[in-house]
């Protein structure tokens, strides 16, 4: 046990690691707490779509020679999570169907465009690394810690804010209008937050990832709980103990970050599963 | 002045038209039902009267005193709603977001409201347990409560009793009349003529044709047309 302990404290004299496990917890929180909403709304598939929309966007960016490649990146995936979410089931296109169709054109169009004008040698590595993200959360700049610790920050206080609101649009988006509430307005907020979150997760941990601590910590807690608050707090917390952990994990035995993360999300879903048909057979 | 009018109203989705020519009034107090066929327009009908979609033409006013922020919609049950982590305290509280406006908590007046409703519709106990486990006359129960929570003057109900049993069916019907009784206005759409009728004092006809009527005389026309077709 001991050892364990000398070789976390070693690793964590790198900045570096340092930089990736506060960025690998914070992500976490404020994704864990998008995902309750989202997979309530059906939209479990969001983050993957989105990643792949910034990932498109990314490969023109990089063809484009821009320095800054946020510039082009963030409106694309703004633009494509409002036009997902806004018009909910009122759209003509149903979402799990305009997800995927976003998320396979974008993919598509992505690794075309990186092909046709190659930036470096090995396009299959640049494409692995921004889906996986294995290599890129543990070269983060301290300028990267910042953004996303002011990000999360943001995402945080808008949630507890506008926490109320929120649970009301999704629960049942017609009532709330039908009362005053402008559900068009917290659905723009939700699709905005969203966007924002995936394109940064995206950048430092790959888009595997941001789609399992959207979903996983979300669907554990709603094994367990009933009302809306305890997931959300639940999910919160399972999220950032298991990306502490896994974190942790690939650091102690030298495995990939991300892929480390998804498997501590699922086997803590199997645990909840299993405690949630266990309390249910107990009520009956 | 009527607390709720429409004139000449037309109402459907992206502009083409469900149903045309719907005119009446409505006074404070007054029970309307809302009857017609699968696809006549009525739900199009309540969703336009709740603002959540526009009038193609025509319009509808509404009395200064009742803002479009009182009004208590209770929606058609949808199955998504089945496995939502929602407790009944957080559905009924819900009801009371209107008056938050930009405040992001309730506060202890629109706390007493919930807990007020809860206990008016037989929910006391309750409050913890999933709202998805309940059964379907306690989920409309809740439904009530939170519209209540929202509205003390026009209730808005779209087939409050679909997939209900007689008995629960017959108690929800109670619950609402009662409602009207201590003075609010009810609009409501309903498949089960019979039954729903007799509690209203006025009946809008959508086949086709828009007839808008009291009870008494569409009564009156539906017996003769038993009578003539017996």
């Amino acid at each position: 046990m001991g050892e364990f302990f000398g070789q976390i404290t070693l690793y964590f004299q790198f900045p570096f690691v340092r930089y990736a496990f506060i960025v690998g917890v914070l992500i976490s929180l404020c994704s864990s707490l998008l995902g309750v909403t989202l997979v309530l709304k059906r939209f479990s598939f969001i983050g993957d779509g989105l990643s792949h929309v910034a990932f498109g966007a990314m490969a023109v960016a990089a063809v484009t020679g821009l320095t800054n490649q946020m510039l082009i990146v963030l409106p694309v995936t703004v633009a494509s999570a409002i036009i997902l979410l806004k018009n909910g089931t009122r759209a003509k296109i149903k979402g799990d169907a305009a997800v995927a169709m976003i998320s396979v054109s974008a993919l598509a169009a992505g690794y075309l465009v990186m092909n046709l004008f190659p930036t470096s040698s090995n396009v299959s590595a640049d494409v692995c690394t921004s889906l996986f993200g294995s290599i890129s959360i543990l070269t983060l700049t301290k300028m990267q810690v910042w953004l996303s610790a002011a990000l999360s920050v943001a995402a945080v206080a808008v949630f507890v804010l506008f926490y109320n609101k929120i649970f009301a649009v999704t629960f049942d988006g017609n009532f709330a209008s039908a009362t005053g509430v402008n559900s068009g307005v917290y659905n723009l907020i939700i699709a905005v937050i969203t966007a924002v979150v995936i394109v940064l997760a995206m950048n430092l941990v790959g888009s595997l990832l941001i789609s399992a601590l959207i979903i996983f910590p979300a669907l554990s807690a709603m094994r367990v709980f009933g009302n809306f608050r305890a997931v959300t707090i639940c999910s919160a917390i399972l999220s950032v103990s298991c990306s502490a952990l896994g974190i942790l994990a690939s650091i102690l035995w030298g495995t990939p970050v991300g892929p480390t993360i998804v498997v501590a999300d699922m086997a803590v879903f199997v645990a909840f599963y299993l405690a949630g048909s266990f309390k249910r057979v107990k009520i009956r | 002045m009527a607390l709720i009018s429409c004139k000449d109203l037309a109402v459907g989705y992206d502009n083409a038209a469900v149903a045309e020519n719907i005119t009446f009034e409505l006074n404070e107090g007054d029970y309307l039902v809302v009857i017609g066929e699968n696809g006549s327009g009525k739900s199009t009908l309540i969703k336009t009267l709740c603002g959540l979609i526009k009038p193609v033409s025509g319009n509808v006013s509404y009395d200064d005193g009742l803002k479009k922020t009182c009004v208590g919609y209770l929606p058609q049950a949808s199955e998504d709603q089945k496995d939502f982590p929602a407790s009944v305290w957080e559905v009924v509280v819900s009801g009371c977001l209107s008056s938050c406006g930009l405040r992001p908590f309730y506060n202890k007046k629109e706390k007493a409201l919930a807990r007020e409703n809860i206990e008016k519709m037989g929910l006391k106990g309750m409050e913890k347990r999933r709202f998805g486990e309940l059964s379907g006359g306690q989920k409309q129960r809740v439904l009530l409560a939170r519209a209540l929570c929202a509205t003390q003057k026009l209730l808005v109900l779209d087939e409050p009793v679909s997939g209900l049993d007689p008995k629960v069916t017959a108690e929800t019907y109670e619950i609402v009349k009662r409602l009207n009784d201590e003075g609010v206005t009810v609009i409501m759409i309903s498949h089960d003529l019979t039954s729903a009728v007799g509690y209203s004092d006025h009946v809008l006809v959508m086949d086709g044709t828009i007839r808008f009527c009291t009870t008494k005389e569409y009564l009156e026309t539906f017996n003769l047309k038993e009578k003539y077709n017996g």
